[in-house]
């Protein structure tokens, strides 16, 4: 009997049932180490965030109070909110510079274009540290070719890590490092786009920069869209810059001045560390959330 | 500008082509020329960076930044940089290097693994499981770094190089890539033909689809790599043995030092600056070599979605 129902069920969809199995195998690896790695501390760190240590009575059970903190933290606030400025002032920039260089190299109106499209993408493939040191060494007052040009000429230089410019200066470097890899993003969008719809323009009288502006603008709508998540994390999770500048500036930056700054803080100098859990955590699911809401806001205005 | 630029771009439509552009197009000066700035502006510091490590740390103070100093002293800096404190740098170097290979190669190796199988399998829960990884692409490295802090230092995996590979080799984002990536670049029938000769799923896997795969393995190679030998949140709180360090940490621990600079470091400054400069060149090296992957697969999500 059993022999005669083993044929009958496995006959027709044998192939499927065969190739089911395989496809665990192909994806388990990933989700052992995804399971152990990326969930499991995210987990033990929502257990933490429940707790809270307290001088009489060592760690105790303290629900949501954490959370209630946070909310109510003006340094955690101050530095989401700077951040949020940040990304303002920031993304947009960095975005259009983004923009040009992939329309420009994209054009065929440009000579050396490699020269251009990789000269451009080279600071991505420099450590953000080495970023920061760099720049902060350039602003500096010391050896800062900027101060020295104003020592030479007679002027005063402004200086750029005050704490009216701070911010700027900080957005530069991180323009520096990450335009480059957006235009690239950029750019391979441009590529897909099929010529017959320029020549399609050209034919109708179009010149460069109408097909640029009525053609290839909209067509980079979905790359744009992804540069923007990745500017959303970058924002708001910014420490390298602000960790190595605060030397330069201690005045300037405090140990609240980004979210993760202060997360860094928390954990390793005042050694909070089941609030510091509760902060990132937080912090985690605010940047999921911005992420989320300006996907669907896109969305919707591209479905308008 | 407009208008003499549209007669050379209308004519090339005629002609046939072969390249994806119209090739008969006339360049403009006036484009390149402010191109070129925007060149220079990505360059500069880099040139400056490169000017400051031929010079002694006196002449990074007395001399112009943007010109060569009195002595040139680049040797010097390089033999000072690799043999202080027992040549630690180097150590550093090292380290970052581990990190960066064995990190790259396993995540690239795990989504390459995962994305073909949530790609061309189907099975019990797949939907659901794929949903949970690509609905983690948002959480930011940082805001888990601290979590897998927490508890690694429950199982004392803390200040060990495991503590920097282990969290690595996890890319959700390499993940979608490679996943997008098989939907697209492997074939069907091939898979049926295959089948049909009785090969088994692996023996296809590695003697059939890998070589079509390959193009996104090393994108997302490329993206770990470079993820990886850049990191600097996770190992600065994760080690706190300087042997372990990688370079990046290494030379912000150089930098602490070195702003304090007085007495015996006072020459330390001069190593920052060439360290720096000598970390770059690696990678500057490998995008160079890879462009071809770098330039059509970075954005295939991008393009894709």
């Amino acid at each position: 009997m059993s022999t005669s129902t083993a044929t009958i069920a496995v006959a027709p969809p044998r192939r499927r049932s065969r190739t089911g199995n395989s496809g665990y195998l192909f994806i388990v690896p990933f989700l052992v180490f995804f399971l152990l790695f990326f969930l499991l501390p995210l987990a033990y760190a929502g257990y933490l965030s429940l707790f809270k240590d307290q001088l009489v009575g060592g760690t105790v059970f303290a629900g949501l109070d954490n959370y209630t903190r946070a909310l109510g933290d003006e340094q955690l606030l101050g530095g989401v909110l700077r951040v949020a400025l940040f990304f303002v002032l920031q993304v947009p920039v960095m975005l259009l510079i983004s923009v040009v260089a992939a329309l420009a190299i994209d054009s065929g109106l440009l000579r050396f274009v490699r020269v251009f499209r990789l000269g451009i993408f080279i600071p991505y493939a420099v450590p953000s540290v080495v970023a920061t040191l760099m720049w902060g060494y350039l602003y500096g007052p010391d050896f800062g070719p900027l101060a020295q040009l104003g020592d030479r000429l007679g002027f005063s230089a402004p200086d750029l890590l005050s704490d009216t410019l701070m911010l700027p200066a900080l957005g530069n470097v991180v323009t520096w490092e990450f335009a480059g890899y957006n235009m690239i993003i950029l750019y391979a969008a441009l590529r897909t786009v099929p010529t017959e719809r320029y020549e399609a323009a050209a034919v109708d009288g179009a010149g460069p920069l109408r097909i640029a502006w009525n053609i290839k603008i909209p067509a980079l709508r979905p790359a744009l869209l992804l540069c923007l998540m990745f500017s959303i994390i970058g924002s708001f999770q910014l420490f390298a810059e602000p960790n190595l500048i605060q030397r330069l500036a201690p005045n300037v930056i405090n140990s609240a001045y980004t979210p993760n700054v202060y997360a860094y803080s928390l954990a390793f100098t005042s050694q909070e560390v089941n609030y510091a859990a509760a902060v990132s955590f937080l912090l985690g699911l605010v940047i999921v959330a911005v992420s989320y809401v300006v996907l669907f806001l896109a969305g919707r205005g591209a479905r308008r | 500008m407009t208008a003499t630029l549209t007669t050379p771009a209308g004519t090339a439509t005629g002609t046939p082509r072969t390249r994806r552009r119209p090739a008969a197009r006339r360049r403009s000066n006036l484009l390149t020329l402010g191109m070129l700035a925007l060149l220079v502006y990505f360059l500069f510091p880099l040139f400056w960076l490169t000017i400051a490590a031929t010079k002694t740390t006196g002449d990074l103070f007395s001399t112009f930044g943007l010109w060569f100093g009195h002595d040139f002293a680049l040797l010097a800096n390089i033999r000072e940089t690799f043999t202080r404190n027992d040549g630690q740098y180097a150590r550093w170097m090292l380290n970052t290097l581990g990190y960066a290979v064995v990190s790259s190669v396993g995540a690239a190796s795990l989504a390459t693994f995962a994305g073909y199988g949530f790609a061309r399998y189907t099975f019990r829960g797949r939907g659901a499981l794929l949903g949970l990884v690509l609905g983690t692409i948002m959480v930011p490295t940082t805001a888990l770094a601290i979590p897998t802090y927490l508890l690694f230092s429950k199982v004392s995996l803390v200040n060990t190089p495991w503590a920097i590979i282990l969290p690595s080799l996890v890319s959700p984002f390499g993940l979608f890539l490679m996943w997008v990536y098989a939907r697209d670049a492997v074939s069907d029938s091939i898979l049926e033909a295959a089948r049909i000769d009785g090969a088994g799923e692996l023996a296809i896997f590695f003697r059939v689809t890998l070589r079509s795969l390959m193009p996104g393995f090393v994108t997302v190679l490329l993206f770990t790599l470079v993820a990886t030998w850049n990191n600097y949140f996770l190992p600065l709180i994760m080690l706190n043995d300087p042997r372990y360090y990688p370079v990046t940490v290494g030379l912000s621990s150089w930098s602490a030092q070195a702003v304090g600079g007085s007495g015996s470091n006072a020459d330390l400054l001069a190593c920052v600056v060439t360290g720096s400069l000598l970390s770059v060149l690696p990678l500057v090296a490998a995008f160079l070599l890879l462009q071809r992957y770098w330039q059509s697969g970075l954005s295939a999500g991008a393009v894709k979605e």
